[in-house]
């Protein structure tokens, strides 16, 4: 392009230059059915390949659970989908159109992915209805936060994500103070009012009781759909209580993916599981 | 519901807390001030200007105590070089006290302060210039810790330096200027820093008069800066803070930029430790590189600790009654007091980790905590 060009390209005043247009609200496009593509991803900690050429699919509104031996890589896959980990080599984008890879976690928060930790991670000397304020969709800035106040259509939403999440008469008790169980219901609360897109949930259900996890089982399913959510975890039963695809992960890469029966009797995933007896 | 929503309005907590504090303190200083100026000297109730002056210190400090609790005590960032910043807004004030000055020096100069006749320097140098107003040496006050908490703010918590690491880098930071303000060729009075002040705004520093309103000012200053605090931290900004303390990856993918966060909360900390030390210097009459010792930067931690942190009055407290007993400790075994403040420091860590006031708290009654559960 000649320079005068270039000049008339800066100076048209009928578009917004390239550096000053909002880098949000860009939207997922998800034409192809398919919100999350993971592709020839690897990633190594000192020599240990903890993620090897793995390819993932994951579909619009779908329920997937993740299962696998400890070391798999399922942790360091979410790891590297929120952006806390980058991979040695391969892509990751949520959609067709945005590349997660070298975001910032808290970009990637805002573009609608949510993380529920294995621990359960709440902030502990807040209540549980700060906890659920803080996790709001909103501005995140410095100053919006020091002028934010609590709308009545704010406090609304908070309301009516605690009584989904069946605390609500706990709202004004510090997150601390609440049971492992209802801890990890906080924090997929936190999740639910941040309206993601997409929910990576590391093992929701450890430490629960047999009743409490039914529930979580229920308020996950109700959420696949209108939500796409991944679930990594070890409890079997709960697997398939809730899973309609599983993926099998194996030293870094998938090993099978289909339906519970369907891994169950894969042969590969019988060797890697009982691969001792045989 | 209404009484829930009222706990998060930061202008609620302000109405809460906020007043008691604002109301000791004036009653003090008016009080202290009007048997100062009112009394006659022999009255028994006369409160002498020596006194007047070691309030006054005293405030500074618990200035500089707040500044660090709000770091340390809401975001968990551990700084054990916060006495560079109070001796930054000192110095700058010094400067200004120099240029004031003027011809009245051992050596008469009208321009050149007398360590800089003394070193044989023929000008004033470049960033001397402008500090004989006061208003750009006040702009300085604000500026030059501000802008030096933002440089280090920046580079360290971007990096993800947290924890002892960071805690030894500001200590590094306040070592490293405490060496560099040692050399003469900086321009600062080396060791002996600046001192022989004669007026401020064209007020005696040694009258009675000045003295007072020094003390005002400072009582002023740190009303204005806790309830500014209390504002800052009672609002949603406050909340992130105290969310980046307990679970600072959460916030993270919450979607809070945290790092942003710690820089300007490390920045305003920063702002209130240099407005604490410019209004010191005038009062104690000097500042010299000591003030940069890491060891001071130690003994503001020790404040907080013993006051309890996370609370801003708590820091205040502890400010007070440590310098209080310095005081009178230094009196009387004036070798044993490093002793003493260490033993303090570990009995604090060990029996009250939240401090004196977290103390006192525990045994009064718990309304507020009850109306919290019954909400």
């Amino acid at each position: 392009m000649s320079v005068r060009g270039a000049f008339g390209e800066l100076a048209n005043r009928d578009q917004l230059w390239p550096f000053l247009m909002p880098a949000r609200g860009a939207r997922v496009d998800v034409s192809k059915q398919v919100l999350l593509y993971i592709e020839d991803l690897s990633v190594s900690f000192d020599g240990f390949k903890a993620i090897n050429n793995l390819n993932l699919y994951i579909n619009d509104g779908e329920l997937r659970c993740l299962i696998g031996a400890n070391g798999a890589g399922k942790t360091t896959l979410m790891d590297i989908i929120t952006g806390k980990t980058h991979p040695d080599t391969g892509a990751v984008y949520f959609g067709q159109n945005i590349d997660l890879l070298g975001r910032s976690e808290a970009e990637i928060a805002e573009l609608g992915i949510g993380r529920k930790f294995q621990k359960p991670t709440v902030f502990e000397a807040q209540t549980v209805y700060a906890n659920l304020e803080l996790s709001m969709r909103a501005e995140k800035g410095i100053m919006a936060s020091l002028g934010s106040r609590l709308t009545g259509e704010k406090r609304d939403r908070i309301d009516q994500v605690l009584a989904t999440i069946g605390l609500s008469d706990e709202r004004a008790l510090a997150a601390g103070a609440l049971s492992h169980g209802q801890k990890q219901w906080l924090e997929i609360g936190m999740l639910l009012i941040a309206d993601p897109r997409l929910l990576l949930v590391d093992e929701p259900v450890a430490g629960m009781t047999a009743q409490e996890t039914e529930r979580t089982a229920e308020l996950l399913t109700s959420l696949a759909g209108e939500r796409t959510v991944v679930v990594v975890e070890h409890d079997m039963e709960f697997v398939r209580s809730i899973a309609r695809t599983v993926t099998v992960l194996h030293q870094g890469s998938v090993l099978a993916e289909g339906t519970m029966e369907q891994v169950q009797n894969d042969p590969k995933v019988i060797e890697v599981y009982l691969g001792d007896e045989h | 519901m209404s009484n829930l929503y009222g706990q998060f309005s930061a202008l609620h907590q302000l109405r809460e807390k906020a007043p008691v504090f604002v109301a000791v303190l004036f009653a003090i200083t008016a009080w202290a001030s009007a048997c100062n100026l009112l009394l006659p000297e022999d009255s028994f109730f006369h409160v002498s200007t020596f006194t007047i002056t070691l309030l006054g210190k005293y405030l500074c400090y618990a200035l500089l105590a707040m500044a660090v609790d709000v770091v340390w005590g809401y975001c968990g960032i551990l700084s054990l070089g916060h006495g560079a910043f109070f001796a930054l807004g000192g110095y700058a004030m010094g400067m200004y006290l120099m240029r004031q000055i003027g011809d009245r020096g051992v050596y008469g100069n009208p321009l050149l302060p007398d360590f800089m006749v003394f070193l044989n320097w023929e000008a004033l140098p470049w960033y001397w210039q402008g500090f004989d107003q006061f208003w750009f040496a006040m702009l300085m006050v604000l500026l030059v810790p501000g802008l030096l908490a933002f440089a280090f703010g920046w580079l360290a918590f971007r990096s993800r330096v947290a924890g002892v690491y960071l805690s030894i880098i500001t200590q590094a930071l306040t070592y490293a200027l405490m060496l560099a303000f040692f050399r003469n060729e900086m321009g600062f009075g080396g060791n002996n820093g600046l001192t022989d002040f004669k007026d401020i705004l064209g007020f005696d520093l040694q009258a009675d008069g000045t003295r007072v309103a020094l003390f005002v000012a400072t009582a002023l200053v740190l009303a204005a800066a806790y309830c500014a605090s209390q504002l800052i931290l009672g609002s949603k900004f406050g909340r992130v803070i105290l969310a980046v303390r307990d679970a600072e990856a959460r916030a993270r993918f919450v979607g809070y930029r945290t790092e942003t966060y710690k820089v300007w909360l490390f920045v305003y900390s920063a702002v209130l430790a240099g407005i604490a030390g410019a209004l010191y210097v005038p009062q104690v009459g000097i500042i010299n590189p000591g003030e940069f010792s890491p060891l001071n930067s130690i003994e503001i931690v020790v404040w907080v600790a013993v006051g309890g942190r996370g609370t801003l009055y708590g820091a205040v407290v502890g400010a007070l009654l440590v310098n209080y007993a310095k005081t009178r400790f230094t009196g009387i075994m004036p070798e044993a007091w490093l002793f003493a403040l260490g033993a303090l420091f570990v009995a604090v860590t060990l029996f009250l980790p939240r401090g004196l006031t977290g103390l006192v708290m525990e045994r009064l009654p718990r309304r507020e905590k009850l109306k919290e559960v019954a909400a």
